[in-house]
């Protein structure tokens, strides 16, 4: 039942790997990120196919931008939290706004670095990159979809932003083996609760179905990997069934999945009962990965917990 | 050789034992940048800066930035030393919920700024140095940066500021340790002529051994180098300064010994403390 896979960041150099070889146009940028990023052997077996400009992440996006532009398939790699604040404005003006399908990812994302701190978190990604025009944004849950959104990504004609964390992941049951950009996987169908989560927290909200059925409750789980452009017939077919809702995020509160959801909800004046779970706006307490999650609600326990109060 | 220096150089084999030793039972670390960085810091701490548990909420004192702020138990140890907390406090470095954390926080008393992105220091440590001119004060604005970290542009711009307002109260100290996360500096991004950069940003430069106490001492004796002009120290060290098998490995950036190489270690720092 619980399949162990490898960390997604592994399962994305080894991708990205095999289809450089078959590519002669892909390139890797990093930022003295090819260890964090799993690269070392793709640095080594494709020295030609690698670019390398120091610790400037702004440097890695602009010049990203321009490699595209020069027709080739970049994967920008370096810590999401960097990336995603850092190069913010390269991501907005040089990649997104002047249109060049740069893939950027961002490695050891969310709190995967634990006790390194806020500087090396990335809870505001979703939301900062939300809110730019041009620029898709995919958050993989476990090694089929961290495999498969690369193979996407080579011939993707837009910007793209993929989040990865990088703590081994259970290899998760799906109701279809199409992994497409845009179109939520279904983890497994249920009549009672919604489960949506996206990236590292799939697993958990999976974990805490299975707890639920354990107490006769049928829960939906969906993978809701693509955080833009969003899936809203999925997310709707799922309420209109189900009697609640509980969106799980290793993100902050504000701008994210949870807020996905609700303007959908708000808007389409859907009448479902709605909690969202993810970081709140305060100082975030110091942990690794796991024990901060546990401790904001994420623990499939603390789901289950939640899921029974919300359905009383 | 004086009392002094002998004194720190004792010092600096106490801190090397106290920040494997933190690293150690944490179970993580950056023992690389840690090991190159802590001489300067035993020298200004014990000698140069001034900054007490007691005046630290004194505006018009020095102050000092950690920008390479990944080296942190380096700072935590030599802040310990210094009475900012205790030992205690220390040990639960990593823990959950402590605010002893692997950068450096304002939560914890002695730390000026919160540093972990590299690239901000330098900018934060401007202002600050603008601020001490425009207030009148006669004190000074230190920022210890990795020379991997000049490779973020920001840095640049903070140097240009810092000509601009002729901020001879600024010491830029660069810990020159010649590698970075995936190898050589000059391999990864080249920054020579590193000197030759720093004078056509406007500062007077100083090249010395950042791991001889001797040499620490003196130039940070001579500040300000030169009237109006910002200073730098092109502080050439060694990655994981004084454990023979640590040293000068890129490996070392943030590995964490194992209890065999923690002892090995030890032994070898032992030797040397009289
Ligand atoms: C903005 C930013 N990018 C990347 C990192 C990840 N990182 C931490 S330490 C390091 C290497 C630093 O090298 P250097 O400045 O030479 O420090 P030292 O050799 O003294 O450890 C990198 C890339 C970071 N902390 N901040
Ligand atoms: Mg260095």
């Amino acid at each position: 039942m619980t399949d162990i896979g490898k960390p997604n960041l592994e399962i994305f150099a080894e991708t990205l790997l095999n289809q450089a070889k078959q590519n002669k146009d892909i390139i890797a940028v990093t930022s003295d990120s090819r260890g964090s990023g799993k690269l070392v052997t793709f640095g080594n077996e494709l020295p030609d196919q690698i670019i390398e400009v120091g610790i400037a992440e702004q440097n890695l996006v602009g010049l990203s931008a321009g490699l595209a532009a020069g027709g080739k398939i970049i994967f920008a790699v370096s810590p999401a939290s960097f990336l995603t604040a850092r190069s913010f404005e390269q991501i907005k003006n040089d990649v997104s706004y002047s249109d060049h399908p740069v893939t950027l990812v961002g490695i050891s994302a969310g709190i995967s670095y634990g006790q390194l701190g806020s500087t090396h978190h990335s809870l505001h990604d979703f939301a900062a990159l939300r809110a730019i025009n041009n620029i898709s944004i995919v958050a993989p849950a476990d090694n089929f979809e961290a495999a498969e959104v690369i193979k996407k990504a080579v011939s993707y004609e837009k910007p793209l932003y993929i989040r990865y964390g990088k703590k081994p992941m259970m290899n998760l049951p799906r109701k279809n083996s199409n992994f497409e950009i845009s179109k939520a996987s279904i983890i497994r169908e249920g009549k009672d609760l919604t489960l949506v989560a996206t990236g590292e927290t799939v697993q958990r909200a999976y974990l805490a179905s299975l707890i639920l059925q354990d107490k006769g409750i049928d829960v939906e789980v969906i993978s809701m990997h693509t955080i833009k452009p969003f899936d809203n017939e999925a997310l709707i077919n799922s309420i209109n069934k189900t009697k609640a809702l509980i969106s799980i995020e290793e993100h902050s509160v504000y701008g994210g999945l949870g807020e996905c959801c609700s303007s959908i909800i708000s808007q389409g004046e859907f009448n479902t009962k709605f909690k969202i779970i993810g970081i709140p706006d305060e100082y975030m307490i110091n942990g690794t990965q796991a024990d901060v999650l546990d401790h904001y609600g994420m623990s499939p326990e603390k789901i289950a917990d939640t899921s029974v109060a919300l359905l009383a | 050789m004086s009392n002094n220096i002998k004194y720190l150089e004792q010092k600096s084999l106490e801190y090397r034992k106290t920040t494997l030793e933190i690293i150690y039972n944490s179970g993580a670390g950056h023992t690389g940048g840690s090991l190159s960085c802590l001489d300067i810091l035993n020298v200004l701490y014990n000698n140069i800066l001034g900054i007490t548990p007691e005046n630290f909420s004194s505006s018009n004192r020095n102050q000092y930035i950690h920008s390479k702020g990944h080296s942190v138990e380096a700072l935590y140890t030599v802040l310990c030393d210094k009475g900012f907390f205790s030992k205690s406090d220390l040990d639960t470095l990593n823990n959950f919920n402590s605010h002893f954390i692997g950068h450096p926080t304002r939560k914890i008393k002695g730390i000026e700024h919160n540093t972990g992105a590299l690239g901000h220091g330098l900018s934060v440590a401007v202002g600050m140095a603008i601020s001490k001119k425009i207030n009148g004060s006669d004190k000074f604005v230190y920022a210890l940066l990795g020379d991997g970290e000049l490779s973020e542009g920001s840095v640049w711009e903070a140097c240009t500021s810092a000509s601009k307002y002729k901020l001879d109260n600024l010491v830029v100290i660069i810990d020159r340790n010649k590698l970075q996360i995936t190898g050589k500096t000059e391999d990864v991004n080249p920054i020579e002529p590193l000197d030759k950069k720093f004078e056509s940003f406007g500062f007077e430069v100083n090249i010395i051994n950042g791991n001889k106490i001797e040499e620490i001492l003196q130039s940070l004796e001579l500040i300000p180098f030169k009237k109006n002009k910002p200073n730098v120290i092109i502080a050439n060290t060694t990655k994981g300064c004084g454990v023979s098998f640590i040293e000068n490995q890129v490996s070392w950036h943030h590995k964490v010994p194992s209890e065999g190489e923690y002892k090995i270690a030890m032994e070898e720092l032992n030797k040397r403390l009289k």
